[in-house]
């Protein structure tokens, strides 16, 4: 099992490498000298040669990349609109981000599993016909719609929430009040996929032969339904929060948008608007990371509810 | 019979808004718009009138053995039946808007340049420029179906054909292009979307590029999974002794026997595409105004979120449901299409 784990802490490297590569290609389809756009038109063709050497925009593809990835590291990239440095801006702005995915992770799992269990335990009761009908079309709903809905409802209809901006740390009341509408907003679409999982992987489960031996032995109920069957059925579910992931972390830009919530996917949307490059290539680098490692952590916790996968 | 009662009523409705269109209004030729609604109104007459007096095609479905257990199948839930008859619907609006849509998409009425309240004149309302709500979701219809069908054929020709190299030639070629996809899906796919955007810059074309480009590895792992279930199977072992070239055994026996199941995996990924799609154009860096699009559309009305919620509504419903019958679809595609269930 830790030579599975360290196999994949490895792999990082590649990927990481991989991911700066292709960001860093992408940024060469712009068309133009990066250093007449960042100059503007009133530029002179000195000033123009002056930043070409500084930044080394004359040099070969593959030095550029290393010159470009030493600077976003050490912080000597700066960002066009901002003026600062690009990895400062992104620290500065992290920890909103990461707040707001890891509540809606939570709030996710602590929703959807539950319904799920429940709807497949009472199959076909009113609970089930009707949760799994509001996931159906759960899946279906953009997250950025479900943000403008519940900010009609909960910040104009019924004044409970602040309908945008940052209130503070995730530990102040101010901070938890104007994180719950976006975290909710965001958690959607994850619930109604895992909820529907959930239930259909537990049906699955409850088909089978082991389950009625257990209840054959006089096994209580519920220690069928949480021992026997939850722990295997858990393996579908993992795999589907895993792809469930990059849906979410999407979804992450477009609902740090609505709600005007300072998160480096906000900043991404605003780098790309500004054309602003550097930043566009540090922000989406950074969430690439962070989408990466949120995998590898997934992968981690397959590995022990699913023994087996590490045998192959 | 009650078939063709159907049939006949839907005859009716099509000949007459072909003629109120046609020959009341005068919309013909006159534009490339008209002319596209023209010749779909045209072909549509034919069709139901050719399934009107040729029963053979009914029969040809029904005396197949494997076409009846599909369309058991399919049949089976209401969501494929409900999703078909909503597609169908949302198809004809998108083929038909100029026929339909009772105003302009795009014109702005300069005598009254604000926002308004449903009313019989205006169904859905008019957005702050005094555009029909109506008509912009009915031509958003157009943007959505053709940026997302386009956008998965790229995608799944793509995926499809690193897939089929990955799983046919196998050992060290596999290895890398599969490494390859993984690395190219752990940049999160809207993410590398936006990149590829703020590289191009924005546009129907270039939507289609970066979002038909990302997210591959859902397809060629699919095809490469069936690619290696089917090299082994005793046919291709003959075509291979025969002689067939790789390319031959490719495309006629490996393609066909994955289609049913590519097809499912593309009507699913036609509804996340929409919801790609409209959300990049919600941040404004999809499809740009004045072009109506379900998502440009949210963009606006939520700066008028309090005045006039109908401009959020309607194009956010519209979404909702193409998305949910497009899942619908690919649910009860896949009860009736899967191989694996039909034995």
């Amino acid at each position: 099992m830790f030579a599975y784990i360290i196999k994949r802490l490895l792999w990082l490297i590649p990927v990481v490498i991989g991911v700066s590569l292709i960001l860093f290609g992408i940024m060469q389809l712009v068309p133009g000298n990066p250093a007449a756009v960042m100059l503007g038109t009133n530029a002179t063709p000195e000033a123009i040669e002056a930043l070409n050497e500084k930044f080394g925009f004359n040099e070969p593809f593959h030095i550029r990349y290393f010159l470009m990835l030493r600077n976003f590291i050490t912080g000597e990239l700066d960002s066009i609109y901002y003026g600062d440095e690009v990895i400062n801006i992104i620290g500065r702005r992290l920890t909103a981000t990461i707040e707001l995915g890891l509540l809606s992770l939570i709030i996710a799992v602590l929703v959807a599993i539950p319904t799920g269990v429940i709807a497949a335990v009472k199959k076909n009761s009113l609970f089930d016909l009707l949760s799994m009908f509001i996931a159906t079309i759960g899946i279906s709903v953009p997250a950025f719609f479900t943000g403008i809905i519940f900010i009609y409802i909960f910040s104009v209809y019924f004044p409970f929430f602040p309908s945008s901006g940052y209130g503070g740390r995730i530990w102040t009341l101010s901070g938890l009040r104007h994180l719950i509408l976006p975290a909710f907003a965001l958690s959607t679409v994850m619930i109604a996929s895992t909820s529907r999982i959930t239930r259909s992987s537990m049906l699955d489960i409850m088909k089978e032969d082991y389950l009625v031996t257990a209840r054959s032995k006089g096994v209580a109920e519920k220690v069928i339904i949480l021992k026997h069957a939850f722990r295997n059925a858990l393996i579908p579910i993992i795999t589907n929060i895993g792809n469930q992931l990059a849906m979410m972390f999407g979804g992450a830009i477009l609902i740090e948008s609505v709600f005007a919530w300072p998160g480096v996917g906000r900043l991404a949307v605003k780098a790309v608007e500004a054309r602003d490059q550097p930043l566009v290539f540090g922000s989406i680098l950074i969430l690439s990371i962070l989408f990466v490692l949120v995998n590898l952590l997934v992968d981690i916790i397959y590995v022990f509810i699913n023994p087996r996968i590490s045998y192959k | 019979m009650k078939k063709k009662i159907i049939l006949f009523i839907l005859l009716l409705i099509q000949i007459y808004v072909s003629y109120q269109n046609w020959f009341i209004e005068g919309k013909i030729w006159s534009s490339l718009e008209y002319k596209f609604a023209t010749g779909f109104s045209i072909l549509l007459i034919f069709s139901i009138l050719l399934l009107l007096f040729k029963n053979s095609i009914f029969l040809k479905f029904k005396e197949n053995a494997l076409y009846a257990k599909m369309f058991k199948e399919f049949n089976k839930g209401y969501g494929g039946k409900i999703a078909v008859l909503i597609l169908a619907l949302i198809f004809y609006a998108a083929f038909m808007a100029p026929f339909i849509a009772p105003y302009s998409p795009t014109e702005i009425d300069y005598s009254n340049m604000t926002y308004s309240a449903p009313s019989l004149e205006h169904w859905f309302g008019t957005d702050d420029f005094g555009r029909d709500m109506f008509s912009r979701v009915i031509y958003g219809a157009r943007i959505a179906l053709g940026v997302g069908f386009s956008a998965v054929l790229v995608n799944a020709s793509l995926g499809v054909s690193l897939g089929l190299l990955a799983g046919y030639y196998g050992g060290k070629v596999d290895m890398i292009i599969m490494r390859l996809v993984e690395i190219w899906n752990s940049i999160p796919f809207i993410l590398l979307a936006l990149a590829i955007i703020s590289a191009l810059g924005t546009g129907i074309f270039n939507i289609i590029i970066a979002v038909g480009v990302t997210g591959l590895i859902n397809f060629s792992r699919l095809t490469r999974s069936i690619v290696l279930q089917i090299k082994e199977k005793e046919y291709v072992e003959a075509a291979k002794a025969l002689g067939a070239s790789d390319l031959r055994i490719l495309y006629n026996h490996i393609l066909p026997n994955s289609i049913s199941s590519l097809i499912v995996l593309g009507t699913l990924r036609i509804g996340i595409s929409i919801l790609v799609v409209a959300g990049l154009s919600f941040l404004g860096l999809g499809i740009q105004p004045p072009t109506a699009a379900w998502g440009t559309m949210l963009n606006r009305g939520q700066e008028y979120l309090i005045q006039a919620p109908w401009m959020s509504i309607f194009p956010g419903l519209a979404i909702i449901i193409t998305v949910l019958s497009f899942n619908l679809l690919g649910d009860a595609l896949r009860d009736a299409l899967d191989p694996r269930q039909l034995d």
